[in-house]
């Protein structure tokens, strides 16, 4: 066990844990934010995807020393029921969410994108998400959803 | 009014709903959200025949402890019987909440009315709200075909846009899958497969693996693997050690032949259909009728395809006071307690299995399994509540797979372009595996593994309407005469069970590929040569719908691009589907979807969005199927063990959609969920002919398959 100081959502946080421990265990485990999910451990399907200083990064397997001093936000700090994100309104209202296990990750795949680019066309809608698997075929209305929020956000 | 068969089991009012006093109200199911959004079209029925606002409903999945038993989640059964036992019932309760009104206002039935839970009398002008009347207690009566839900036209939720139950957590990643729930004194747990299905341990030197940080428990029992650690990512690294130290034994190889040479040549059973039902009789040989001016005959193939859930398998279990709890994903949490029951010598009621959303299933996958998994580890430290999750190779891995099927078919034509004659058969290991009480047998994963192991029954051909394997293999459409066939093929080498529209996609995608090859043989445009077949009204414009949505026909095409069309009615009695399908292949073979057209009618709309949304998901996660999936494995093993082993498609692969939606009021709800798998398969497969000339009629439809079949000319 080591120390290990995170800045998530934030906040720091100081934490005795193995310093080889794959991010998401931490996040999940010891800071309580279960919004990243744990899909296959591999950087494969994007389901357990932060912004780490504003860009979407797998969290599953990247060991969590090599996170400090980067500022790490979940899907809990981009916006909460009471205080919904657009993207998040968005997705509400397209009902862009199936199971909804991978929609955390494609949030913030997409916030990415939309801090960088945020006037998108389809096919980088879709290149930005290439890295997010879903399994219950929302795609085109996950498309839909980033293409509302886009317009949202642009006025 | 027929009431629903779920109430058999559950005939009690009280099983259905729950009126609270605070201005709650709980409506009750036996059947499990994954995802496909019951729980809303569930609320919104019973907010309509209440009366209620739909904010006070709260919709109870299913518990061992709290809901009706309504067996498992499948076969696109839910609406039908839970849906319609729920209105039912929460009609009942609106009838006997009005005569409680009525009696303490001193006013007739006739002239009350409802708003938002409150009664009130058109004469005398007095009020008196269900919680007042009825606020935290039993109806205690059964339901009966006495009351009469709504007429559609006094709707003011049923049909119109709503949102989605819950989604506001799916967004905000503040709703607790199985994954996420977290008990005081929690560990964690991973388990430790076999490389093969049947290899045995042999030696395993734990002391190791004892030694690492935060390891409480190695269990093992047999061939059944599995260590406890504090904290996860222990668990994950000491299941790791493990698997590098455990010595397996090396026999049992899967039989590694060809299997479609296998699915011909292994022993089987093979029953004739008369509408729909397997007869136990001999097989007859197909006819060329005298009349016939052409006879066509095609084979088409599906590997083995995976449920390929997003999120591992995963359960938590207790074990206290000499019974055991288990929270879990499974679509059967009855069937599955039973099952358990069996394997733990347990007596079923000190078990309680709560159904937790996971990560959609689409079918059995790994959720009964996990359940198993999770209540053998914490059987090794009773008192402290054990998360147990698959990795992801175990999911890929061990998972039962959608079976390996193929479908010869044959037909003749006369000599103005109709058919006489079709024959369809249908080879295929069983799509029926999931777990119940098999007596001294399991299908429960660990129990063959066990020191004292269980065996897998061996599956018997299921006799039903429609059922696994024969589902859609008889065509709706009409030919003089017909002979269909269903094959249950025996000692095949990969473990099965039930995925998402069993044998419809397989036999949908053989039944209206032919159709094609028919209409092309024929001359005939496909759109008219299947109409020319078809008679059921609402299957003609379902198909017709999809046609005109896409304007078939009009369309001057570039080289390279093709369109199919196709159609069914899931399992010839369900929701109607067709799709039409835009594609291009390139120069190299690649094939890329652009459009789907699809068209439905899934009888009476509850919740429009969430119908689309289910025909949509089965459009895109069949067209993934069918372009991309196949289980590869060799006598070691299975070969697909992630991701990239096992590909599916991704954002840049999917096709936009738009999707026509025929609704009828007047009629009962039609299981839409599984409706679209098939005819996508065969849309694609369809429009590849159209574009580049060449019938694939191997799955999946790869850009390899496109070159061999151009290399054959």
């Amino acid at each position: 066990m080591s120390k290990v100081s995170l800045n998530v959502n934030g906040h720091e946080h100081h934490l005795d844990v193995d310093e080889k421990t794959p991010l998401i265990y931490v996040l999940r485990n010891d800071l309580g934010l279960k919004g990243p999910k744990l899909g296959c451990g591999l950087e494969q399907c994007g389901a357990c995807m932060v912004l780490v200083d504003g860009k979407s990064e797998f969290s599953c397997s990247t060991p969590v020393a090599a996170f400090e001093n980067r500022a790490i936000t979940t899907i809990e700090g981009i916006g909460t029921a009471e205080n919904l994100h657009v993207l998040q309104q968005a997705f509400v209202t397209e009902r862009a969410a199936q199971c909804g296990y991978c929609i955390p990750g494609m949030i913030v795949a997409a916030k990415a994108l939309l801090d960088a680019n945020p006037d998108p066309n389809e096919e980088e809608i879709c290149e930005a998400l290439s890295d997010n698997l879903c399994r219950c075929g929302t795609h085109a209305r996950i498309i839909k959803a980033v293409l509302r929020a886009a317009q949202e956000i642009r006025g | 009014m027929t009431l629903s068969s779920s109430f058999s089991n559950n005939p009690d009012l009280d099983s259905w709903l729950h009126i609270h006093a605070d201005g709650r109200v709980t409506v009750y199911t036996g059947k499990v959200e994954i995802g496909q959004k019951l729980t809303t079209a569930f609320a919104v029925i019973a907010a309509e025949e209440l009366d209620v606002d739909l904010d006070r409903i709260t919709v109870q999945t299913a518990d061992t402890a709290l809901s009706p038993a309504e067996g498992y989640t499948s076969g696109s059964m839910s609406m039908e019987n839970s849906g319609t036992a729920i209105r039912q019932a929460t009609a009942e309760a609106r009838r006997v909440l009005l005569e409680l009104a009525s009696e303490k206002l001193g006013e007739p039935v006739e002239t009350l009315t409802v708003t938002d839970g409150d009664v009130g009398g058109e004469h005398t002008n007095q009020h008196v709200s269900y919680w007042d009347l009825m606020g935290d207690k039993q109806f205690d009566r059964e339901v009966t075909d006495g009351a009469t839900p709504k007429n559609p036209d006094q709707y003011r939720l049923i049909g119109n846009p709503i949102s989605a139950k819950g989604i506001d957590g799916l967004v905000t990643g503040a709703m607790a899958f199985v994954h996420d729930m977290e008990l005081p004194g929690m560990v964690h747990a991973r388990v430790v497969r076999p490389p093969r299905y049947h290899a045995g341990l042999k030696e395993l030197d734990e002391a190791p693996v004892r030694a690492m940080a935060g390891v409480i428990e190695v269990v093992r029992d047999g061939s059944f693997l599995a260590v406890i650690c504090e904290r996860e990512e222990q668990a994950v690294w000491a299941a790791a050690k493990l698997a590098g130290l455990a010595v397996w034994d090396d026999k049992n190889a899967l039989p590694s032949a060809d299997i479609f040479e296998q699915l011909k040549n292994n022993p089987r059973e093979s029953f004739p259909l008369a509408d729909g039902v397997p007869q136990d009789i001999p097989v007859q040989s197909p006819e060329t009728p005298a009349k016939a001016a052409a006879t066509l005959s095609s084979t088409y193939q599906r590997p083995y395809i995976m449920h390929g859930s997003i999120g591992p398998s995963a359960a938590l279990a207790c074990f206290k006071d000499q019974g055991l709890e288990v929270w879990c994903h499974s679509q059967g949490v009855f069937p599955l307690r039973q099952a358990m029951a069996g394997v733990l010598a347990m007596p079923e009621e000190s078990i309680r299995v709560s159904h937790v959303p996971g990560a959609g299933c689409y079918g059995h996958n790994g959720a009964d399994d996990v359940a198993l998994d999770a209540a053998l580890a914490a059987r090794a430290i009773p008192g402290r509540p054990v998360l147990l999750k698959w990795e992801r190779a175990d999911e890929h891995g061990w998972e039962p797979y959608g079976p390996a099927m193929q479908m010869d078919v044959q037909a003749s034509l006369d000599d103005e372009g109709r058919i006489l004659y079709w024959s369809h058969e249908t080879y295929s290991d069983s799509h029926m595996g999931r777990p119940a009480d098999h007596g001294e047998h399991s299908r429960l994963l660990a129990s063959w593994h066990l020191e004292n192991p269980r065996t897998p029954p061996i599956p018997q051909p299921n006799m039903g309407f429609q059922s696994g394997i024969h589902r859609n293999a008889d065509p709706i459409y009409d030919f003089p005469d017909r002979r269909i066939v269903k094959h249950m093929v025996r000692e095949l080498p990969l473990r099965t069970s039930s995925l998402r529209s069993l044998g419809a996609y397989a036999n949908v995608f053989a039944i209206e590929s032919f159709m094609d090859e028919l209409a092309h043989e024929s001359g005939a445009d496909p759109l008219e040569f299947r109409l020319k077949h078809l008679t059921d009204e609402r299957a003609r414009v379902v198909l017709e719908a999809a046609a005109t949505h896409a304007a078939w026909g009009a369309v001057d095409r570039e080289d390279g691009h093709g369109r199919g069309i196709a159609m069914a009615r899931y399992k010839n009695q369900k929701c109607f589907a067709a799709v039409v399908m835009d594609l291009s292949v390139d120069d190299f073979g690649a094939i890329t979807l652009h459009h789907a057209v699809i068209a439905a009618d899934a009888g009476q709309v509850v919740d429009p969005e969430g119908l689309r949304n289910q025909l949509e998901g089965g459009l895109i996660q069949s067209a993934s199927w069918t372009l991309k999936e196949k289980v590869d494995f060799d006598g070691g093993g299975v070969l697909s063990r992630d991701w990239e082993s096992y590909p599916i498609l991704t954002f840049p692969e999917v096709p936009t959609i738009e999707t026509v939606l025929i609704d009828h009021p007047d009629q009962p709800f039609l299981g839409a969920g599984e409706a679209t798998q098939g005819p996508t398969a065969a849309a694609i497969g369809n429009a590849i002919f159209d574009a580049i000339g060449l019938r694939l009629r191997r799955l999946p439809l790869t850009q390899d398959r496109v070159r061999e079949a151009a290399a054959e000319g």
